[in-house]
Order: structure tokens, then C-alpha cells, then sequence
């Protein structure tokens, strides 16, 4: 215990945390990606071919190819929330995994991070996964939509921190249908992902430009269009700001709520 | 990872292991205390769980941690292995401070709680593999240690059964394994047997034995007497965050309660009859319940007595560490 330094205490340690989560990720990662992929799959379809046959976007961009990049990240931020809330919850307080790890040389930022990083590789993984479907339906626009693993790299970091802190505050699971409810599931549709937020008024693009995810459909979508100037390098150094701000705070919060 | 180890000691350091477990740890710097506490407090809000208590575990004894529940046990364990602030006084661990050398000193400690807190997620060998990794230990140590391990606590049969599956005995065996893979210089027991049934606590107490004969020091909670009395060389009581008298078992027993007990059922009424046929003798009494204790040097005489005397209803046995804690933490005794 290094005191309550605001500096996290942090030392390679983090890195064994995030090695035990890939460990027991074989155990169960097809069902894992199910859950996380398959809601935005759905999406995808559901919005991108059924709404789609409806919606003309001027260009040469169809429907279908408009919101799958936001389904990208929705994904992305779906599965790093689901990772470091239920997760995160039951290794802290129902399998006490985190007491464990503590009794070694890992401190609770090691743990922390640990968590947090691995919620970024789901991120990438789920990323990954909704790649291969656009490609397979033909809407990757550009070699550069690859550069969309980065940002949701950097998403999911943005969204385990803030998994994290509600998992702070959590007494049970119970309370995090209030994380999904008022801050995960609005950003699906508040986000620009199926609608431009340009589109909805200067105080709607305004207020939604304090929503990670619009940073995030913003930039993955102006990668596979094949845009590299401006939107992806705004979008990766507003979400590595964020991560850079909201990690030490989950960090704390977490010491807060196991060290006694 | 082992800074210890860079000082290599009066033996020349850390020889290859030849013991079951391993070899006998090095010495460390501090003059053979291997936990040091002063004054120490734990205070929660307004509750003050710790309050100010001072012993020292003396290099490759075996400690013993009573008291009742509640008394403190638990919360002193977590600021002896770092997982819990000092709030007052002072704690030192391997000769350094806990509150800013955590993971010098826990890199060199092995926990074994009272909670389970294995991870279910992992099957038997891999639980401690990873848990060794924590420690930086590479994956051939690792892999070797974890084989050693397993087939030193009788486990080597479960390595790829899930953790869930186990019986109680074998998981507390397994955190045992786990506690002993970064090869600690003391080993922290938080109730090792509670809830076991009688084969698997002898089997422990067996195991724990051995680790001691091969130098390893043994801090251990424990509100089983019998546990102390098995494994201990020194232990202390506590009891509302207060130390109440440390020593050696036998020696405290003998000082406080005496050698024997004579155990008698009485009615009510019939007390005083009783007691005025061994009065003269020297010993002690306390009445609980239908029972009144005969604390005393002189048992034969005084079973003799009160058997000439129609009583018939009586119990002989050595005194325990049993009647001492009671006499400390629960009941009143008169003289």
C-alpha cells in the first residue's frame, strides 16, 4: 500500500492480471462472443438490409455500409462494458479473485489495469469478429477500416474504465442494469450511428459530442470510407484522453472499495 | 522479484531444494523476528478492531492467532500480508515496513486465507500456474513447482479437475499448494482447518508440521484449541482487539488453569455440598451450566472423595488450552 497516492502504483504485474483473463477466456470465449457480437449482427441486418431498402444516402454509400461501422463500435463498447462490469464484479466479489492477486506483489492498480486492458482485447476481438461479417456482406469501403481496431482498442479501454467505476459501486449485479440503461444502451442511437448527429440539431451534436461512442462511430467510419485526415486521428486522441483521464479514477474508486 | 535473496545470509543463500517442500529459507536481516508489532490499531469508522497490540513471530516458529470471533485475528492477518492500511503504530514484516515495502514483503509471504478464493475459472494446475506467475516466476519454475506441489498435498490426481468440483478438504489443501509456489519465507494461515472434518484436518496439521521441520515460519488464526495446541510453539491470545496473555501452551496452561480438571454434573442445590468435600485442596472452581470445573493439581484425591461420597457423575482429564481460553475470553472464574 503505497499510501493513497493519486498516482496508481502500477507495475508489470498488470500484464500476469491481463494473461489470467485470456487463461480463462478459452474456457468460454464462444459464447462470450455470441453474446457480445450477436446483438450488432443483428442490428446490422435487421437496420443495414431491412430499414436500409428504405434509405437513400446520397453517394455512392449505401445504407447497409453507412451504419456498419457504427456497429463496429457499438460492439466494441458493448463487450468492454459487459467484461469490466459483470466481470469484473464477479472476480472482485463473488469468486474474490482480486484478494487473491492481492496477497501477491500486485498491487490494486496492477488488477485494475489488468481488467481494463483485457476489456480493450475483447473490444478488439468483438471488433474483429464484426469486420469479417462486413466483409463478407461486401461494405468494407477501404484497406484503412483496419485502423478501426485501434480506435476500438481505445474504446474499449474508454468503457472497462467506466465499467469499472460502476463496478465500484455496485452492491450487486443488479445495479448494473443502470449502467447499461442510462449510459450504454442510449449511446447506440444517440451516437450517429444510424443517424448523422450533424443532422439533428447544433445542441444534439453539441451535448452528444461529450459521448465516447460518437468518437468512435465517427472515426470508424471515416476510415472505411477511406478518409485518414481528420475524423480517425480526432477520434483516437479524444478517446486516448478520456482513457488517459477515466483509468486512474476507476483505479481509485476499485482501492476504495476493496481496501479496508 | 526476491530481494531477499540478494543478501544471501549466514548459509550462503538459497540452496537447491532437498526437503519435501524445499530448503529452509535464508536468514533475514532482522535479529530473528520475522514479524515485528508495536501499538498496533486497525480502526474501522468507529470501530476499533485492533487496539493496540504487540507480539513478535520469532524465525521458523509456528505462531498461533486466538481468540473468539471478532476478536481481531482476521483483520491483523490482512495488515501482517498488506491487503489492509495501519491505522496506528507500528508493523514490520521481514524486517521492513508494511506500509511502504507491500510488495517486497508479499513477494516473499504465502497467504492462505480463510475464504476460499481460488479461481473457479481455472482448472487445478493452472490455478497454480498463474498464481505464480503473479510472483514473476517463468513457466518451466512454474509448471515444476505446481507438479511438486500437487503431489505433496495429495492433489496430483485433481491437476486438471476444475476447482468447483473439489471436496473442502482438498481446496484448502490447494491453497495451501498455492500458498507455498513463490517458496515463502513465512506462511500466513487464516483458520487453516475450520470446516474440515477430521481426516482432512489431520492431514493438514501433518503437512504443516513438515513445513515447519523444514524452516518455514508458520503464522496461523486458529479458534480450534486443540489446533493450537498440535502445532504452536508460541501462541497469543486476543480477544476485543486487546492482547490477553502470549506464551508458550503447555507452559500458559499449566501457569494459569492448572494441571488437571475434574468435570462434575451437579443439580442445583447441591454445589456447596460438593465443594465442601474437597474443600482444603488447592484448586479452582467455576460452575456453567450443570457443570462444575475442578481446577487442580490434585485430582486423584479429590476424585476419590466424591466418589466415597456417592458422586458419581464425574469427568477426569488434563487441563487444555481450552480452559485457559475460556478462562480468558468467556467465563469468570472464582478462586
Amino acid at each position: 500500500m503505497n499510501g493513497w497516492s493519486i498516482v496508481p502504483d502500477v507495475s508489470t504485474g498488470f500484464l500476469r492480471v491481463w494473461r489470467r483473463n485470456l487463461d480463462s477466456f478459452r474456457g468460454y470465449y464462444l459464447a462470450a462472443m455470441v453474446a457480445n457480437v450477436g446483438e450488432h449482427l443483428i442490428y446490422l441486418l435487421g437496420m443495414g438490409l431491412g430499414v436500409g431498402a428504405y434509405v437513400t444516402l446520397g453517394g455512392s454509400v449505401s445504407y447497409l455500409q453507412y451504419i456498419a461501422p457504427g456497429l463496429v463500435a457499438s460492439s466494441a463498447m458493448w463487450s468492454s462494458s459487459m467484461e469490466c462490469t459483470y466481470g469484473a464484479f464477479t472476480r472482485m466479489h463473488e469468486q474474490k479473485t482480486y484478494d487473491a492477486v492481492l496477497a501477491t506483489p500486485c498491487s490494486v492498480a496492477d488488477v485494475v489495469l489488468g481488467d481494463i486492458l483485457w476489456g480493450g482485447c475483447r473490444a478488439v476481438m468483438s471488433a474483429c469478429t464484426m469486420l469479417i461479417v462486413m466483409a463478407v456482406f461486401g461494405v468494407i469501403g477501404s484497406p484503412w477500416a483496419l485502423g478501426v481496431l485501434v480506435l476500438m482498442f481505445l474504446t474499449g479501454l474508454v468503457f472497462s474504465s467506466l465499467g469499472m467505476m460502476a463496478t465500484s459501486l455496485s452492491p450487486s449485479y443488479f445495479f448494473f442494469n443502470y449502467h447499461f440503461t442510462i449510459v450504454v444502451t442510449p449511446m447506440i442511437f444517440l451516437s450517429g450511428i444510424f443517424f448523422p448527429r450533424e443532422g439533428a440539431g447544433a445542441a444534439f451534436e453539441w451535448i452528444t459530442w461529450f459521448l465516447p461512442l460518437s468518437h468512435s462511430v465517427a472515426g470508424a467510419r471515416a476510415l472505411n470510407e477511406g478518409r485518414v485526415l481528420w475524423e480517425a486521428p480526432a477520434a483516437v486522441l479524444w478517446l486516448a484522453a478520456a482513457a488517459a483521464i477515466l483509468i486512474p479514477i476507476a483505479v481509485l474508486m476499485i482501492r476504495r472499495r476493496i481496501v479496508k | 522479484m526476491r530481494p531477499a535473496d540478494s543478501d544471501p545470509g549466514p548459509r550462503g543463500g538459497r540452496k537447491p531444494s532437498r526437503g519435501l517442500f524445499f530448503s529452509a529459507p535464508p536468514m533475514t536481516p532482522s535479529a530473528g523476528n520475522v514479524v515485528e508489532a508495536r501499538d498496533l490499531v486497525k480502526r474501522f469508522g468507529p470501530l476499533t478492531a485492533v487496539d493496540g497490540i504487540r507480539f513478535d513471530v520469532r524465525e521458523k516458529e509456528c505462531f498461533g492467532f486466538l481468540g473468539p470471533n471478532g476478536a481481531g485475528k482476521t483483520s491483523t492477518m490482512k495488515m501482517i500480508y498488506c491487503a489492509s492500511p495501519v491505522t496506528g503504530g507500528s508493523l514490520r514484516v521481514l524486517g521492513m515496513d508494511v506500509g511502504t515495502s507491500a510488495r517486497r514483503i508479499k513477494s516473499r509471504l504465502g497467504v492462505v486465507p480463510q475464504e476460499n478464493n481460488l479461481d473457479p475459472d481455472l482448472p487445478v494446475r493452472r490455478n497454480l500456474i498463474t498464481y505464480a506467475r503473479y510472483f514473476g516466476l517463468s513457466a518451466k519454475e512454474a509448471g515444476e513447482r505446481a507438479d511438486r506441489l500437487l503431489s505433496d498435498l495429495e492433489l496430483a490426481a485433481r491437476a486438471g479437475d476444475k476447482v468447483d468440483v473439489l471436496s473442502g478438504g482438498m481446496k484448502r489443501r490447494l491453497l495451501i499448494a498455492r500458498g507455498l509456489i513463490n517458496r515463502p519465507d513465512l506462511l500466513i494461515l487464516d483458520e487453516p482447518t475450520t470446516g474440515l472434518d477430521p481426516q482432512a484436518r489431520h492431514l493438514i496439521w501433518q503437512r504443516l508440521r513438515r513445513l515447519k521441520r523444514e524452516g518455514v515460519t508458520l503464522l496461523l488464526t486458529t479458534h480450534y484449541m486443540d489446533e493450537a495446541a498440535q502445532l504452536c510453539d508460541r501462541i497469543v491470545v486476543i480477544d476485543r482487539g486487546k492482547v490477553l496473555i502470549d506464551g508458550a501452551p503447555a507452559e500458559l496452561v499449566e501457569r494459569e488453569v492448572g494441571r488437571e480438571v475434574v468435570e462434575l454434573r451437579v443439580e442445583e442445590g447441591e454445589e456447596a455440598r460438593a465443594l465442601a468435600l474437597v474443600s482444603g485442596n488447592h484448586f479452582k472452581t467455576e460452575r456453567a451450566g450443570d457443570t462444575l470445573y475442578l481446577y487442580t493439581d490434585r485430582a486423584i484425591e479429590i476424585m476419590g472423595r466424591l466418589k466415597e461420597a456417592g458422586y458419581r457423575r464425574l469427568h477426569y482429564r488434563p487441563a487444555s488450552l481450552e480452559d485457559l481460553f475460556l478462562k480468558l475470553t468467556g467465563r469468570e472464574l472464582r478462586d
